[in-house]
């Protein structure tokens, strides 16, 4: 560990997954709005998880599963790409993704802004509880199945099955979608969903217009179960 | 005038009154029958089984002079914080949205009266049950509703639910009817709509995966809980290997005839394996690894009273998780509600439309005024009390085995009534050495 005045680096060929992560939960709960520079990550599992109070952490390099998970207050960024499971359960702070992300980004989060400026692979935003997800690139295959609340943004394409099962989450795609999930239907653009969207893009640095976005959303069909809607499963 | 002599009127044993009755109901409504419980069809159990008792061989404890110690410790081979229990019966995840929050306080007053843990469910933590329940095992569930990292800590215990005896593979449905304000509002979702509870977790395939997501529970909370897992009786031997594998500190093994809040009974009557049948072969995994007694094996579905405690913990059990029974205990399928019953077209001990809302005994339901039908009190303390009566039986068939703790009844103490549970539970057939599949006939 590597003091400096504006932050402690933490080399992770020196330093378990374990150390660094009670040293960042330490700092989190201690409120100081302390900064952290992790070093050498080698896609390690479950780093900078369980964050709970303001403070800010780089990770310089690629992360494997779970990185971010359950985050609360802080802000993480990894200078990178992000393995399986970033920001899962996610309830409030930023985790901006510099590189791409794997499979399930940003699942069943429900708050906080999840930013990414790459791609974000299959299950985007999966039972997303409340989150905000912004995907610079492209998403998967069936993103935002069974996704209760929050806003998920793509500036790219959206893969097949997009919000399969939806619930009241709202999507907003500026690409292609490839095909849309059982009960997701377009829907109309309200200034209401243009002031969000504005917003959002703000937020994540997006240049990209509300304008130019289509929204997705629930035709909540499904809600009641019907036997006369049983071919839709 | 003569009479013509008649056969007398023969029903099918294959059409019979029942399954006539489900094809009426199916017919009338086009969708398949949703219930809650367990299996209700009857299969092997642990009444096929018999204990010996002490004889020539094996000296008796005296009944009310020695004893017999029933302490179980949950959770030792990788948390920092194990759990300490008085007795081998736990009470099993019930979610509230399934169940009133005034049954979740019930379950966590008797639990903690009787020395025990609860466990949440579907639906998040609540503070009935939290503030009620001295140790309280946090479930983690494919829906995630109401997840969130306070609660992780502020658990005792953490129970990764795989699968569970009704329904193994298979996700969940709570109705519209019981989703309130207040079940909407832990689940994130709007009131009066189904809410569906995955099958599959969303972050994770598969046990590869499993521990990579185990690690991650466990950093997030210091390495401090026990992690348990929660499988379905479908594959016991190979589930409980490859959830070691994956991290397990404890598992916790469901069959059949363990409850649901509600699904198709369809599912509930095939698919699985009884409980009898899954849990020689989740030993002999343990034991195989090397890891019996230090991952602990928790069993579930169709545990009644103190025999069938016995008898799991001979088999090689190191507890068993209670749910039907508790519900029972509090009050649940009471007589006294018969008339109530009979206008909801059943009869009491019949009653499983759980999912409907209108449970007369106010256990499942989320109606305001059936639920100040059950006192937490009064309910808690019958609790208490069943699970005292369970563990004074368990000590009692212990002592006659010979044993001074709970945890050394052990299957050369059994003898088996039937050829299916000689099979299933290994132990010889009564009066042979002999059992379906023993090695060297």
């Amino acid at each position: 560990m590597t003091t400096t005045l504006d932050k402690t680096v933490l080399d992770m060929t020196a330093m378990e997954l374990r150390e660094v992560n009670t040293t960042l939960q330490a700092a989190a709960k201690a409120q100081a709005n302390a900064a952290f520079e992790i070093i050498n990550p080698r896609g390690s599992h479950a780093m900078a998880c369980g964050l709970d109070g303001p403070l800010d952490v780089t990770i310089k390099g690629s992360t494997g599963y779970y990185c971010a998970g359950m985050n609360k207050d802080a802000t993480v960024t990894v200078e990178g790409s992000a393995g399986p499971g970033v920001a899962e359960n996610m309830m409030s702070g930023v985790v901006t993704i510099e590189g791409d992300a794997s499979q399930y980004a940003g699942a069943t989060g429900h708050g906080g802004l999840l930013n990414i400026k790459g791609n974000a692979s299959s299950r985007c935003g999966i039972s997303m509880k409340g989150i905000d997800i912004v995907v610079h690139g492209n998403i998967g295959h069936m993103s935002a199945f069974m996704a209760q609340s929050g806003n998920l943004v793509v500036l790219g394409d959206a893969g097949d099955a997009l919000g399969d099962s939806l619930y009241e989450a709202r999507l907003f795609v500026r690409g292609n979608v490839k095909s849309l999930g059982a009960d997701c239907i377009k829907k109309e653009m309200r200034p209401e969903h243009i002031e969000i969207l504005k917003e959002l893009l703000e937020k994540a640095g997006a240049d990209a217009k509300p304008e130019e976005f289509t929204r997705y959303g629930s035709a909540r069909k499904l809600y009641n179960f019907n036997i006369d809607h049983a071919d839709e499963y | 005038m003569d009479k013509t002599p008649q056969t007398e009127p023969r029903q099918s044993w294959t059409f019979s009154n029942s399954v006539n009755s489900e094809i009426r109901r199916a017919a009338d409504t086009g969708i398949y029958d949703i219930r809650g419980g367990g299996a209700k069809r009857r299969v092997p159990h642990f009444d096929d089984l018999l204990f010996l008792g002490a004889s020539m061989s094996r000296y008796p404890l005296e009944g009310y002079r020695e004893k017999c110690d029933t302490s179980v410790l949950l959770g030792t081979r990788f948390a920092k914080k194990p759990i300490e229990l008085k007795i081998p019966i736990t009470i099993a995840g019930m979610s509230f949205g399934a169940l009133s929050g005034h049954a979740k306080e019930a379950l966590g007053r008797g639990a903690t009266m009787a020395g025990t843990s609860t466990t949440t469910g579907d639906g998040g933590m609540t503070e009935e049950e939290r503030g009620h329940s001295e140790k309280l095992v946090y479930q983690y569930l494919p829906s995630r509703y109401g997840m969130n990292p306070d609660d992780l800590r502020r658990a005792d215990a953490i129970e990764i639910v795989v699968g569970q005896g009704a329904k193994p593979g298979g996700g969940g449905m709570l109705l519209g009817q019981k989703i309130t304000e207040r079940v909407a509002g832990m689940r994130n979702l709007p009131v009066g709509i189904d809410q569906r509870s995955a099958c599959r977790h969303p972050d994770w395939t598969g046990p590869d995966d499993l521990e990579i997501k185990i690690l991650e529970i466990r950093e997030i909370t210091n390495w401090e809980k026990p992690i348990y897992i929660k499988i379905g009786g479908a594959r016991p031997y190979y589930d409980v290997a490859l959830a070691c594998k994956a991290g397990a500190d404890v598992i916790v093994l469901d069959g059949m005839q363990g409850g649901t809040a509600a699904t198709q009974d369809v599912f509930i009557e095939h698919v699985g394996q009884p409980t009898l049948a899954c849990i020689r072969p989740a030993v002999q995994a343990l034991q195989d690894l090397g890891l019996h007694r230090e991952v602990q094996l928790v069993v579930s579905g169709g545990i009644r009273n103190g025999a069938d405690v016995a008898k799991a913990l001979a088999l090689g059990a190191d507890a068993v998780a209670i749910g039907t029974a508790a519900l029972v205990a509090l009050g649940d399928n009471d007589p006294k509600w018969e008339a109530e019953y009979n206008k909801l077209g059943t009869t009491a001990g019949a009653y499983d439309d759980w999912h409907e809302g209108r449970d007369p005994a106010g256990i499942t339901t989320q109606d305001v005024e059936l639920m100040k039908r059950l006192d937490p009190e009064v309910a808690g303390r019958k609790l208490r009390n069943y699970l005292n009566v369970m563990t004074l039986e368990c000590q009692t068939l212990a002592r006659a085995c010979g044993h001074n703790h709970v945890h050394n009844l052990e299957p050369e103490d059994l003898c088996a009534l039937t050829m299916e549970a000689a099979a299933m539970a290994q132990v010889p057939l009564a009066g042979t050495n002999w059992y379906p599949g023993k090695p060297g006939f």
